[in-house]
C-alpha cells in the first residue's frame, strides 16, 4: 500500500533555529521513520510569529495546521496525537492562516515568507513571483517609475524618502555606468524584518532589485549585508546563484535587453555603515565613513555614479507594486504614509514576532494586542521605536498611530519599524547613557560633535548618576544634544539626542534618583 | 620585515586577493577571507594585501582597523557574540553576559583557558527571542548560560 507523504513545513530561518528548528526536523524525520509513516520535511521561512517557533505546520485537507512552540521531547507526543493529519494537542493552533495574530495582518512585503521553500523558484512563481518583473520588463522605464512613485512607497530603512522620486532622479542622469546598492546592514536593536525577508523569500528582493536596474539604467548591483546574519548571507548567495541559472540575472535576461549582475557584499560589525554613505564607501573597500552631501548618492553614488540606494524591504516591495499595481498598494495606509509596513515587535514582549500591517496602527496595538504585554509579566514602563536612534515612548503616547508623520509630532520616529518593549525594571537615565555609549562605539569619527559629544554625553549622564551636579549637567546634557543634532554629519550623531531626551523629558524621575540618593 | 608567519600564509593570502581579482573594493571580503582560513589578520598580511591590490599598506591598516570584525590577534576556538542591544538589555542580557564572563573566567573580548573568546555585538536581528548569542556561525536564541555552554561544546567539537 503506497500512501502519499504528508507535508510537514519547520523553517530554516536564523530564529526558529536558534531555539531548535533543525533539531525538531531532525526528530520528526527520526520519528517518522520508527513509525512508517511517510512524511516529507519541507523547510520554509518564518510566517512570524517567532513566540511560537520552532512553528512545526502540517499540510491537511483543511489547510496548514499550526503546532508550536515545537521542541524536541514533543515530536513522540505529536505523533501520538496523530499531528499529520492535524490532530489535537496541546501545541495544536489550528490553521496557521486562521491565528489571529496573523489572520489580523496586511501581508503584501512578506506575502509569501513562511509559505514558500525560500530557494524553489518554481514555488515562488507560482505563489505570484516574477510576475512584477514581468509586467515591468513589458513597461517603459518611466512607466516602472511612475508605477512606483504614484504608490507613495517611501524608503523602507527609516528616513521614508519617496523611492520613486529617487529611482527618478538617477534615471535622469546621463547614460553610463550606474549602480543599485541595497541596504541589507539591518543594525537597528529590535529589526529582523530584512533578515527575515532575506531568508524567506530572497527572491522577491532580488525581483525588485532587477526592477530598479531597468527603471534607471543601471546594469551592476551590490547587496550589502551584515556579517551578523550568516544564514542570509548563505539563503541570498544561493538565491542569486539559482536566479542566474534560470537567466533572471545577467546579461539579457529573458531577451528583455536588460543586463543586470548582482553580488552580495558582507559588511563587517560596523553599525555605521547602515548609513547610506558610509555603506558606499565600505562597498568601495574603504573605512566606512560618512560622506557630506550634497551630492546625493542619486547623482555621485558608488564609485561616484549614480545609484540608487535602498533598503531590503523598499526593493522587495517594488515586485507587488508593479505586480498589483499602484493603486492596489495605494490603498493601504493613512495620511502620507501608503501601504504596509512590516513591524517588529521585540524585547520583553510575550508575543514577538513581525507583524505587517496597513500604517496608521496604533502603538498600543502592536504591542498589546499582537505583542500580549511584557514577557515578564510586570507593568510596561517604556518602548523604544525605529532603533537606538529612535525615541522611547511613554504609556500615553500609545494610541499613537504608527505613521511618518503622526511619530513625529510627538517627537518619535517609525525608522525601520521596530519597536523595543521594557518593562518596570527599566532605568531611563541608563538607558540615555547606553545611547551615548553606543554613539561612541559606533561612530565612524568623521564629525567632532559625534565622535566627542558621543564620549562627553556618557561622562556627563555619569556624573548625573554619581550625583556630581545634577541639574547642572542635565542643562550640559541638553545644550549638547542640541549641539549633536544641528552640527553632526549624519543621523548617528543627529539622531543620538532623540532616545536621550525623550528618556528626560518623560522619565524625569529617573534622573533625579541619583541626586536624591546624594542628599539622603 | 617579513616574519616566518607572512612567509607560511603569504601564499595564501595572495591567492585570496587573487580570487577577489587583486580589486580594492572586495578588501573587505578579502580580510573576511583570510580571517575565515587562520582566524584573524596577522600583521604581515596587510603588506602582502597592499601589494596585491596596489593600496598603501596604511590604507589596509586603516580598513582593517576600522571594523570590528578583524582580530589583529589569534581567538580562541570557539567564538560567542553575546549580544548587549536594547532589545536583549529589556531581557537581562547585562546580567547574563556577567554570567556567563564568569563562568569562562574572562572579562568581555577575552579569551577563556577553555579557548572560549566572548565579544560583545550590537544586535543579531533575533530580538524577539531575546537575549541572542552567536556562537561561531550558529544564532541561539533565549540564550540561558546553559543553553549557551551546551551551543559552546557542540560548537567546539
Amino acid at each position: 500500500m503506497t500512501q502519499s507523504p504528508t507535508i510537514v513545513w519547520i523553517p530554516r530561518d536564523a530564529a526558529a533555529r536558534s531555539v531548535g528548528a533543525d533539531d525538531v526536523a531532525a526528530a520528526i524525520a527520526r520519528e517518522a521513520e520508527l513509525r512508517g509513516e511517510t512524511v516529507t520535511i519541507k523547510r520554509n521561512g518564518s510566517r512570524g510569529m517567532l513566540w511560537l517557533e520552532p512553528l512545526v505546520e502540517v499540510e491537511t485537507a483543511e489547510g496548514r495546521i499550526a503546532y508550536g512552540p515545537v521542541g524536541e521531547d514533543d515530536v513522540a507526543g505529536l505523533f501520538d496525537a496523530g499531528f499529520v493529519t492535524g490532530g489535537a494537542h496541546a501545541l495544536h493552533h489550528g490553521p496557521t492562516e486562521s491565528v489571529p495574530y496573523f489572520a489580523n495582518q496586511e501581508r503584501l512585503t512578506f506575502a509569501r515568507v513562511g509559505l514558500i521553500d525560500p530557494l524553489d523558484l518554481a514555488d515562488y512563481e507560482a505563489h505570484g513571483g516574477l510576475k512584477g518583473l514581468r509586467a515591468a520588463l513589458a513597461m517603459t522605464t518611466d512607466h516602472i517609475i511612475e508605477q512606483v512613485t504614484e504608490s507613495g512607497l517611501r524608503g523602507r530603512g527609516g528616513a521614508g524618502f519617496p523611492t520613486g522620486i529617487k529611482w527618478r532622479t538617477v534615471a535622469d542622469q546621463p547614460d553610463g555606468e550606474k549602480y543599485i546598492a541595497c541596504n541589507a546592514d539591518e543594525g537597528d536593536s529590535g529589526t529582523f524584518a530584512d533578515r527575515m525577508l532575506m531568508e524567506g523569500d530572497p527572491f522577491t528582493l532580488i525581483e525588485g532589485m532587477i526592477i530598479a536596474a531597468r527603471a534607471v539604467g543601471a546594469t551592476k548591483g551590490y547587496i550589502y549585508l551584515r556579517s551578523e546574519y550568516p544564514d542570509a548571507i548563505a539563503t541570498m548567495n544561493a538565491a542569486i546563484a539559482i536566479m542566474e541559472d534560470a537567466g533572471w540575472l545577467g546579461t539579457d535576461i529573458q531577451g528583455s535587453g536588460t543586463d543586470f549582475d548582482l553580488k552580495v557584499r558582507r559588511g563587517a560589525g560596523a553599525y555605521i555603515c547602515g548609513e547610506e554613505s558610509s555603506m558606499l564607501d565600505s562597498l568601495e573597500g574603504l573605512r566606512g565613513e560618512v560622506r557630506a552631501k550634497p551630492p546625493i548618492p542619486a547623482i555621485a553614488g558608488l564609485f561616484g555614479k549614480p545609484t540608487v540606494v535602498n533598503n531590503v524591504l523598499s526593493f522587495g516591495t517594488v515586485p507587488v507594486i508593479l505586480a498589483e499595481g499602484a493603486a492596489h498598494y495605494k490603498d493601504f495606509g493613512m495620511g502620507r504614509s501608503r501601504g504596509t509596513q512590516p513591524f517588529q515587535i521585540a524585547g520583553n514582549v510575550k508575543q514577538g514576532g513581525l507583524v505587517e500591517k496597513a500604517f496608521g496602527v496604533t502603538i498600543r496595538e502592536l504591542i498589546e494586542d499582537f505583542g500580549g504585554g511584557t514577557a515578564s509579566g510586570r507593568p510596561f514602563r517604556t518602548a523604544q521605536l525605529g532603533g537606538p536612534l529612535g525615541a522611547y515612548v511613554s504609556e500615553a503616547m500609545l494610541d499613537t498611530p504608527m505613521d511618518y508623520e503622526a511619530l513625529a509630532e510627538h517627537q518619535a520616529m517609525l525608522g525601520h519599524g521596530g519597536i523595543v518593549v521594557f518593562d518596570d525594571t527599566v532605568d531611563m537615565m541608563e538607558m540615555a547613557r547606553f545611547a551615548f555609549e553606543f554613539c561612541a562605539i559606533e561612530s565612524c569619527g568623521k564629525c567632532t560633535p559625534c565622535r566627542v559629544g558621543a564620549v562627553r554625553g556618557r561622562e556627563t549622564i555619569e556624573k548625573i548618576m554619581r550625583g556630581d551636579n545634577a541639574a547642572e549637567n542635565l542643562v550640559l546634557i541638553e545644550d549638547l544634544c542640541e549641539l549633536m543634532t544641528d552640527g553632526s554629519l549624519c543621523a548617528m550623531g543627529g539622531l543620538t539626542p532623540m532616545p536621550v531626551r525623550s528618556a528626560i523629558r518623560l522619565f524625569p524621575g529617573d534622573f533625579e534618583r541619583a541626586g536624591r540618593t546624594a542628599a539622603q | 620585515m617579513t616574519g616566518s608567519t607572512a612567509e607560511g600564509h603569504g601564499d595564501m593570502v595572495k591567492a585570496i586577493c587573487q580570487r577577489h581579482g587583486n580589486d580594492p573594493a572586495s578588501l573587505i571580503e578579502i580580510f573576511h577571507d583570510i580571517q575565515a582560513e587562520l582566524g584573524f589578520i596577522p600583521e604581515p598580511a596587510l603588506t602582502d594585501i597592499a601589494q596585491a591590490i596596489n593600496r598603501s599598506r596604511a590604507e589596509v591598516h586603516g580598513v582593517m582597523s576600522f571594523y570590528h570584525d578583524f582580530r589583529r590577534q589569534p581567538g580562541g576556538t570557539v567564538t560567542v557574540k553575546l549580544c548587549r542591544a536594547e532589545a536583549c538589555q529589556s531581557m537581562g542580557a547585562l546580567e547574563l553576559i556577567e554570567k556567563v564572563c564568569a563562568r569562562h573566567g574572562v572579562t568581555l573580548g577575552g579569551t577563556s583557558a577553555g579557548g572560549v573568546t566572548i565579544e560583545p555585538v550590537y544586535c543579531l536581528g533575533n530580538c524577539a527571542l531575546s537575549p541572542a548569542a552567536l556562537v561561531n556561525d550558529r544564532l541561539v536564541g533565549r540564550v540561558t548560560p546553559d543553553r549557551l555552554d551546551k551551543a559552546i561544546t557542540e560548537a567546539a567539537s
